[in-house]
């Protein structure tokens, strides 16, 4: 199989398992972000990727090649992969072209060879000019784009970034994601992301894993992962969104104070039962009158709280009678007082059952 | 590497799990053998000559047996027994002075606004260069009973035939060893108050306490471990010093355990019996360091640890003049006044007969270094020796510390316990470990400087230890890991990268080697042969001979070439190398 591949990945710290029974192939040419709370077993992943670490239990291959096995792996510097680390570790002893250079060099390529490569690179992250610098010389944000240019310049089988941004301030961050994007739609390398940052991972990823406790929760694109998620984690750590309990059964799924038939749902329930459901704020309408009667679900009720976010409204919603209570996005324009009526809209098209 | 393909890995497929396997020859690393043959020097470094002294100790010298006689003969006398409970008398006070030297000068250096602070700190460092033999020899130009300066001053002053002050005495052999040692007690402690952050003080006198209760309260307690650690050590220096008491405890009539050893060395030789001997100075040192790690470890301490803020510097008013009298005092009697006269007599034909231009020769210094039997080759040999030293165990010590910190190796714990055990060895205790495991036959290597190296190697490879672990930790792990991913193996990361970094630590660490390595004496003594003298021995003998002049002049030497390398040392790493650390 072409790509990187994870199969049954597992790692075992004494007697905590780190990553277990991990699944993921990585197409040639695709970026693949690995996302999760600290300690979800992300870091460990990406390790075992680069070599670092050997998996306890699974194997990772690359292009059908084994590369780590619970019984021995191939060292890091046999892998031909690169990495940019959440620290940079640029060395401080080497100038900039010195950094760059050093893989290229270590591959034996021929001086012209490795000044020509190493000059293109500097270019393409913009640091032509300060090659003859120092690290200490270099701000926070150009010391990232030496990292990025090392790693690449070897046109690595496989680009491994750990939280490569965490260290940079809101701006720069925000700045280098698509210095990143461009970088991978630029050399198309193969790459893993580690993050936290769920903006991150969808700026730069074709596909994201979420991951937590060291399992695999979800793989899928940015907006399926975001309009679709399969569980309460992934509903809950991408976006904000509304938990609803409900009980399917009849076509129906009786939610306290309404129901909704399965018809109108996004996709098909099966079974009958207790069910759980994901609401996103955003698939969501409070308007001050009654809306036409027409498929969607249509609740009276209050105003409780507000925020202003700056580019939305964040409302709490409460429905008449009812316990409930919902958080609902609303564009800047649709301003309503706290203990204001309302009525809210729901698209039932976009309610996702989720696995709890 | 063979270009063998291995069947597993070339016939895995999907429907054979079982056989996931990474081809033998990918997995290699031949970097791990190098670790291995790292483990085996330790043992032949430390391991095998403490185990050859224990079980010596326990061997019968004819029949090759295992007996107690040893034991029986090291303390079966009661000469023996007083010369270890006089030892431990002298080390107690030894450090009580130690204490009074280096403690107030400490607090003076760093939190005072006391003149001449940097004068003060040069003379300490001064009394870290100047081996304590060295000292010893002046104090005896200074203070023999008859023909002493101060006492020949004395007379002519009083017309009294009394001496004034003896160095041969309870109180000359305490005051000697401990000038030659303070050196440690400033520096530790100096270190403890520059971490102190001020904020401390000031919570302290915004709560209503004057300078003198907040000194009281809040700043002594917080160095307190710092000055309970100097006093052990200062302890622990002080009973396994060799020269000092081979200059002046015996025309003192004071017999101490180093002495005593000697005694068990020279004809008949009864290697046994000394093992046996120097067991104590081995379990009193482990002893005193447990005791260490125990105290520092409790929980009141721990706010030492935090890197000082900043400091404010106490205002002494008039007391700064008094203060400043009293480091200069120490400072006289530890550095200025025996470098003084020592190289005077170095320049004089006759020391007893005091200043005047007639007096002045050179032949001291043409005598020791074209006409003297030994010395010359000794001056090389206690150079090349303290090069070696420092430069083998610092590569030996960055690479264990290396292991240790990334945990190349299973039980890599073990490698570090073992580098910096030798630090519980006192250094004569060491020689006598050496000699029993490797000067015989059939190794055979008395009489070679391969062995003094070796000893001085392994005297050292602590302090060199403590310095690269310190600069490997503080490198990030994933500085080499960028190494690897890139493609080069650990030992492409350790030379162009690890290394590169650790530079300057490592040739601090080079000098705080080289400097005692080459002065060295208790390891020394029982190590040389006939041929392979180094320069303490040599002085040694000059003394035992009645010849001050050539040895102040020998010793003067010694002192010139090693400031030449600290001084170098200083210009590319700054001065503050050796003082900041601790």
């Amino acid at each position: 199989m072409d790509g990187l591949v994870l199969r049954k990945l597992g790692r075992r710290f004494g007697a905590v398992d780190a990553v277990l029974d991990f699944d993921l192939h990585i197409k040639p040419g695709e970026f693949v972000s690995l996302l999760g709370p600290s300690g979800c077993g992300k870091t460990t992943t990406l390790r075992m990727i680069a070599g670092f670490i050997d998996p306890t239990s699974g194997s990772i291959e690359l292009d059908g090649k084994i590369l780590s096995a619970p019984s021995g792996s191939v060292p890091p510097e046999k892998r031909g992969m690169s990495m940019i680390f959440q620290s940079y570790a640029i060395w401080p002893n080497m100038t900039v072209s010195q950094n760059v250079a050093f893989g290229l060099n270590l591959r034996k390529l021929p001086s012209d060879e490795v000044r020509k490569r190493v000059g293109a690179v500097l270019e393409t992250v913009r640091m032509n000019h300060l090659a003859d610098r120092y690290p200490a010389e270099l701000s926070g944000g150009q010391q990232q784009r030496v990292a990025l240019a090392r790693a690449v310049v070897i046109r690595p089988a496989v680009l491994l970034l750990d939280e490569p941004l965490s260290n940079l301030d809101a701006n720069l961050r925000e700045e280098m994601r698509f210095e990143i994007k461009r970088m991978h739609d630029e050399f198309k390398i193969t790459s893993v992301y580690v993050t936290h940052d769920q903006g991150e991972a969808m700026v730069t990823s074709d596909r994201i894993a979420v991951m937590n406790n060291g399992r695999l929760e979800q793989i899928d694109t940015p907006y399926a992962l975001y309009s679709r998620p399969k569980t309460r984690f992934v509903a809950s750590f991408i976006g904000r969104t509304n938990f609803l309990s409900g009980n399917c059964g009849n076509q129906m799924i009786d939610f306290a104070g309404f129901s909704v038939p399965l018809a109108l749902i996004g996709e098909e329930v099966k079974g009958s039962g207790p069910i759980t459901v994901s609401i996103r704020p955003q698939a969501m309408k409070l308007s001050a009158t009654e809306a036409p009667k027409d498929k969607a679900i249509n609740l009276e009720g209050l105003v409780r709280q507000s925020a202003f976010l700056g580019e939305t409204w964040d409302y709490v919603f409460q429905p008449k009678d009812s316990g409930l209570q919902f958080r609902v996005a609303a564009p800047p324009a649709d301003v309503f007082q706290v203990g204001a009526p309302a009525w809210l809209q729901i698209d039932p098209a976009q309610i996702v059952p989720i696995v709890d | 590497m063979t270009s063998v393909s291995h069947p597993a890995a070339s016939t895995w497929s999907q429907d054979r799990p079982v056989k996931v396997r990474v081809p033998w020859h990918q997995r290699l690393q031949p970097a791990n053998l190098l670790w291995l043959f790292l483990a085996g020097i330790l043992v032949v470094l430390i391991v095998a000559p403490m185990w050859t002294l224990v079980v010596s100790s326990f061997t019968d010298a004819k029949t090759g047996g295992w007996t107690l006689h040893n034991y029986v003969e090291a303390y079966g006398k009661e000469r023996h027994i007083t010369a270890l409970t006089n030892t431990l008398k002298m080390g107690a006070v030894v450090v009580v002075l130690k204490l009074a030297f280096g403690v107030p000068l400490a607090w003076a250096c760093t939190r005072t606004d006391m003149p001449g602070r940097n004068f003060v700190r040069y003379s300490v460092f001064g009394a870290f260069i100047m081996p304590p033999y060295l000292a010893g020899v002046g104090w005896i130009l200074l203070a023999g009973p008859n023909t002493g300066w101060i006492n020949r001053v004395w007379h002519s002053l009083s017309g009294s035939t009394e001496p004034l002050v003896n160095i041969f005495s309870f109180g000359g052999l305490v005051l000697v060893t401990a000038i030659g040692g303070f050196f440690l007690v400033f520096v530790l402690v100096s270190s403890a108050f520059e971490m102190i952050n001020s904020e401390m003080e000031d919570a302290a006198n915004i709560l209503g306490a004057g300078p003198f209760k907040t000194a009281m309260k809040v700043t002594f307690p917080l160095v307190m471990p710092a000055i309970i650690g100097a006093a052990l050590l200062s302890f622990l220096g002080a009973i396994a010093l060799y020269g000092v008491p081979a200059l002046i405890s015996i025309p003192a009539r004071y017999p101490v355990v180093v002495i005593q050893l000697t005694e068990f060395f020279s004809f008949p030789l009864r290697i046994q019996v000394a093992a046996a001997y120097s067991i104590p100075l081995l379990l009193i040192t482990a002893a005193m360091l447990g005791l260490q790690k125990l105290i520092l470890r409790r929980k009141g301490y721990v706010s030492v640890s935090g890197k000082g803020g900043e400091r404010r510097i106490v205002k002494l008013g008039r007391w700064r003049w008094v203060l400043f009298a009293y480091c200069f005092c120490v400072v006289a009697l530890s550095v200025l006044m025996p470098m003084f006269v020592l190289l005077l007599a170095a320049f004089s034909d006759s020391w007893t007969t005091g200043f005047s231009f007639s007096n002045l020769t050179l032949s001291n210094f043409h005598y020791v270094l074209f006409e003297h039997s030994s010395s010359q080759k000794a001056l090389v040999g206690s150079i090349g020796l303290g090069i070696v030293a420092a430069t083998v165990a610092i590569t030996l010590a960055l690479f264990i510390a290396y292991i240790v910190q990334r945990r190349l190796i299973p039980f890599s714990g073990l490698l570090a316990f073992l580098a910096v055990s030798p630090y519980v060895v006192p250094g004569i205790v060491l020689a006598i470990g050496f000699y029993a495991a490797y000067a015989l036959p059939p190794i055979a290597l008395y009489g070679t400087y391969t062995i003094m190296a070796l000893a001085f190697i392994t005297r050292f490879l602590p302090i060199a230890f403590t310095t690269s672990s310190a600069g490997v930790r503080s490198i990030h792990p994933e500085m080499e890991e960028a190494v690897r991913i890139l493609g080069g193996g650990r030992v492409t990361a350790l030379r162009h990268v690890v290394g590169p970094l650790l530079k300057r630590t490592l040739a601090g660490g080079w000098l705080l080697i080289f400097v005692p390595a080459a002065q060295e004496l208790s390891t020394a003594i029982f190590l040389v042969g006939p041929t392979t003298r180094v320069v303490s021995v040599v002085l040694l003998d000059l003394s035992e001979e009645g010849e001050l002049e050539k040895l102040a002049a020998l010793g003067s030497l010694l002192l010139i070439i090693i400031v030449a390398v600290v001084a170098l040392g200083m210009k590319y790493l700054g001065r503050d190398f050796m003082l900041r650390r601790s």
